[in-house]
C-alpha cells in the first residue's frame, strides 16, 4: 500500500487507471475471489451437486438418526465422504447440494433485481437531470414517494397475498421496485453537472439529438458512479431476498434459498450447529465481499464520493 | 417557515393518500378474496354474497377506497341493517380474525415496538456515531482500520443470525440475561430495560455498523472543508472545532438516514420482534400474514408509511437547527 507508483504510461485511460488502483488493494483481491467462487457455485449448481452425488431435494433417511429426533448421524452434522457439508436434520437432504442450489436462487434474484434497479434508476436519473423542468419534478416526486414506502413491510405484504405466480419473478420485481430512487438521485446529480460541459455543448451544436447526447455523451460520464453503486446495491438485494425467504414469504420449499435454509435451521442452532452455520456463513461472506468490492469501486470511480 | 411547513404537510398528506391507494389496489388486484377468507371453510354461496355486501366488496374499487379514506378521517358505519358495525374515528376496519378494530390493535401493540425502536436507536446512535467520528478523526490509523473492518463485518450479518447468536451466547451459555418477556415501562422500568436489552443489542449492532460507516465518511468530508481550517487557524481548541463546527454539519446525512430508519422501525421490526417473541406491531403484522387478515396488513402498512413520512418531515425541520446554513 505504501508504494504508490504514478501512472506511468502516457495515454492511460480512466478505466486502466481504475484497474491499476483496484489491483493494489488486498481487500479487492480477496472479495473478488469470494464473489467469483459463489458466482461459479451458483451457475454450476446442477453440475456441482451431481458431482457430490445428491440432488437438493433428495432425501437420505440413512444419514439421520430417527432415535435422536432426526439429528444427522456422525460428527459435525453428518459431514462425511458421502455428504460433504453434512445433511439436514429429519429429512437427510444433502447440505452441500442445497447450499449450492440456494446460491443459485439467492444470487439470481439479487442480480436480476439489481439489474432492474440500475436500468430504471439510471434511466430516470438521466432523464430527470437532462430534461429538467416538469420531467424532473415529476420524476423527483416519484422518487420521494417510492422512498416513503415502508419497503420491507410492503414487500412482505405483497409477497404474502400473491398466490399463483412465479415467486422468483415476483420477488425480483417487488425487490427491484423499491431500489431505484437511490441510484436515480446519484445519476441525476451527476447528469446535472455534466449537461453543460463543453463537450456536451459541442455535440449539441454539432446537431446531435437528445437520444444521441444521452447515450453517447452523458451515459459514459455517469458510468463510473453507476458501476460503483451497482456493486453496493447487490449486498442489500441479497440481504432483502434472504430476509423475505427467512420470513417464509419468499421462494417456497422445497426450492432452497439461503434465507429460507437459515429460517429452517434456527431451531437446530445448538443441536446441529453445522446446519445453522453453513447457510449463514454463505450469506455473510457474499454480502461482505460485495460490500468491500463496492467500497473500493466507489472510492476509485466516484469522484464526489468520500475518498476514504 | 410557516409557508414551508404548510406546503410540506400538504405533501405528507398527498404521499399518504398515494401509498394508501397503491396498497389498497394491490390487495384487490392480486388474486385473493377477503370475503372468502372472512367466511371460512364451510361457506355457502348466499353467505359469501352477504359478507361481500357487508364488507362493501360489491362496490367498485374507487368507491371502496373512498369509503376507506372517509373512515380514517371521520369514522364510518360498515354494512347496513342489523349487522351494521359502527367504526369510530380513525377507522381502519375490523380484523377478520378476531373482529377487533384494527386501530385498537395497533394502539395496543405500539408501545412494544416503540420501546424496541427507541431503545435500539439510542444504543446504535451512541455506538455508531462515536465509532464513526473516532475513526474519522484518526483516519488511516490502526483504530480506524479496526473499527471499519468491524463495522463492515457487522453490517453484513443478518439480524436473525445476530439475534440467535446473542440468545445462545448470553442466555443459554452465559445465563446473563432472562429470555425476553415484554414488561411495560409503567409497571417496572428496570424489568422493561432488562427484558429489552437483548433485542436492542441485536438491532443496534446492525444499525451501529451502518451509522459508523456513514458518519465516518461524512465527518471526513466535513473536516476537509475550508471553514474547519479557518476555525483551526483562528486558534480554537480541537475539541470545539470537532464538536461545534464539524459534528453539526457532518451529522446532516446521518440525520436523514436516522429519520428513515427510526420511522421504519417504529411501526414494528418484523424479524426482531418475531425472534424475541415481542408482542409488537411487527408480530401483529407477521401473524396477520399467515391468516390473510387484510385490514390488519393494510393498517400496519399505513402506520409504517405515516411514521416514515412524519419522521422525514421532522428531520427536514431539524436540519435548520443542526446546520445553521439551512434556512426555510
Amino acid at each position: 500500500m505504501s508504494t504508490i507508483s504514478p501512472p506511468s504510461r502516457a495515454g492511460s485511460g480512466p478505466w486502466r487507471l481504475a484497474r491499476a488502483e483496484l489491483r493494489r488493494r488486498p481487500s479487492v483481491k480477496v472479495s473478488l475471489v469470494v464473489v467469483t467462487l459463489f458466482a461459479v457455485m451458483a451457475v454450476a449448481a446442477p453440475l456441482l451437486s451431481a458431482l457430490g452425488g445428491w440432488g437438493p431435494e433428495e432425501f437420505d433417511k440413512s444419514a439421520v438418526d430417527p432415535y435422536l429426533g432426526g439429528l444427522p448421524v456422525g460428527p459435525l452434522g453428518g459431514v462425511s465422504a458421502e455428504h460433504w457439508l453434512g445433511v439436514e436434520p429429519v429429512t437427510g437432504r444433502d447440505l452441500f447440494a442445497r447450499v449450492v442450489h440456494g446460491a443459485q436462487v439467492s444470487l439470481l434474484i439479487a442480480f436480476a433485481a439489481t439489474a432492474i434497479v440500475v436500468v430504471a434508476g439510471t434511466a430516470a436519473g438521466i432523464a430527470a437531470g437532462y430534461f429538467g423542468g416538469r420531467t424532473d419534478s415529476a420524476l423527483s416526486r416519484l422518487m420521494d414517494l417510492t422512498m416513503s414506502f415502508p419497503s420491507l413491510i410492503f414487500m412482505i405484504a405483497t409477497m404474502s397475498v400473491a398466490r399463483d405466480v412465479n415467486r422468483i419473478v415476483l420477488m425480483t420485481l417487488v425487490i427491484g421496485l423499491f431500489g431505484w430512487p437511490g441510484i436515480a438521485r446519484v445519476v441525476r446529480g451527476q447528469t446535472l453537472s455534466l449537461k453543460h460541459r463543453e463537450y456536451v455543448d459541442a455535440a449539441r451544436v454539432g446537431g446531435s439529438g437528445p437520444w444521441r447526447i444521452l447515450t453517447r455523451e452523458i451515459l459514459p460520464g455517469v458510468a463510473g458512479p453507476v458501476i460503483a453503486y451497482t456493486t453496493l446495491i447487490v449486498p442489500g438485494m441479497i440481504a432483502t431476498e434472504a430476509a423475505l425467504s427467512y420470513l417464509g414469504v419468499g421462494v417456497r420449499p422445497p426450492t432452497p434459498s439461503w434465507g429460507q435454509m437459515i429460517a429452517e435451521s434456527v431451531a437446530f442452532h445448538d443441536t446441529d450447529p453445522t446446519y445453522f452455520v453453513v447457510p449463514s456463513l454463505c450469506l455473510f461472506l457474499t454480502v461482505l465481499a460485495f460490500t468491500l468490492l463496492g467500497d473500493a469501486l466507489r472510492d476509485i470511480l466516484d469522484p464526489r464520493g468520500s475518498r476514504a | 417557515m410557516i409557508l414551508y411547513l404548510a406546503r410540506r404537510l400538504l405533501g405528507v398528506v398527498a404521499v399518504l393518500v398515494a401509498i394508501a391507494a397503491v396498497t389498497f389496489t394491490i390487495f384487490y388486484v392480486l388474486p385473493s378474496d377477503p370475503a372468502a377468507a372472512a367466511c371460512g371453510k364451510s361457506c355457502s354461496a348466499e353467505r359469501l354474497e352477504a359478507i361481500r355486501a357487508h364488507m362493501g366488496l360489491d362496490q367498485p374499487l374507487w368507491r371502496q377506497f373512498a369509503d376507506f379514506t372517509t373512515g380514517i378521517l371521520t369514522g364510518r358505519t360498515i354494512g347496513s341493517g342489523p349487522y351494521a358495525l359502527n367504526c369510530d374515528f380513525p377507522c381502519l376496519g375490523y380484523s377478520y380474525e378476531n373482529s377487533q378494530p384494527v386501530w385498537d390493535l395497533l394502539v395496543d401493540r405500539l408501545p412494544v415496538s416503540a420501546s424496541l425502536a427507541l431503545g435500539a436507536a439510542a444504543l446504535w446512535l451512541l455506538l455508531g456515531l462515536s465509532a464513526g467520528v473516532a475513526a474519522a478523526l484518526r483516519k488511516d490509523s490502526l483504530t480506524d482500520r479496526v473499527l471499519m473492518v468491524g463495522a463492515v463485518a457487522a453490517a453484513s450479518l443478518p439480524v436473525y443470525f445476530t439475534s440467535v447468536m446473542l440468545i445462545y451466547g448470553l442466555i443459554r451459555v452465559a445465563g446473563l440475561l432472562p429470555y425476553p418477556q415484554y414488561t411495560p415501562f409503567g409497571a417496572d422500568p428496570l424489568g422493561w430495560a432488562a427484558n429489552l436489552l437483548l433485542p436492542w443489542l441485536a438491532l443496534a449492532i446492525l444499525y451501529a455498523a451502518m451509522y459508523a460507516r456513514q458518519s465516518r465518511s461524512s465527518m471526513i468530508e466535513t473536516m476537509a472543508e475550508p471553514y474547519i481550517r479557518t476555525a483551526r487557524a483562528k486558534g480554537l481548541p480541537r475539541r470545539t472545532v470537532v464538536v461545534k463546527h464539524g459534528l453539526r454539519a457532518g451529522m446532516t446525512p446521518v440525520l436523514t438516514l436516522f429519520g428513515m430508519d427510526l420511522g421504519g422501525l417504529l411501526a414494528g421490526a418484523v424479524i426482531t420482534e418475531s425472534i424475541f417473541g415481542l408482542p409488537g406491531v411487527g408480530r401483529l403484522f407477521y401473524g396477520a400474514l399467515s391468516t390473510g387478515d387484510q385490514p390488519v396488513i393494510l393498517g400496519v402498512t399505513l402506520l409504517a408509511a405515516t411514521f416514515i413520512v412524519v419522521a422525514n418531515l421532522a428531520v427536514d425541520l431539524l436540519y435548520a437547527v443542526v446546520d445553521p446554513r439551512v434556512r426555510y
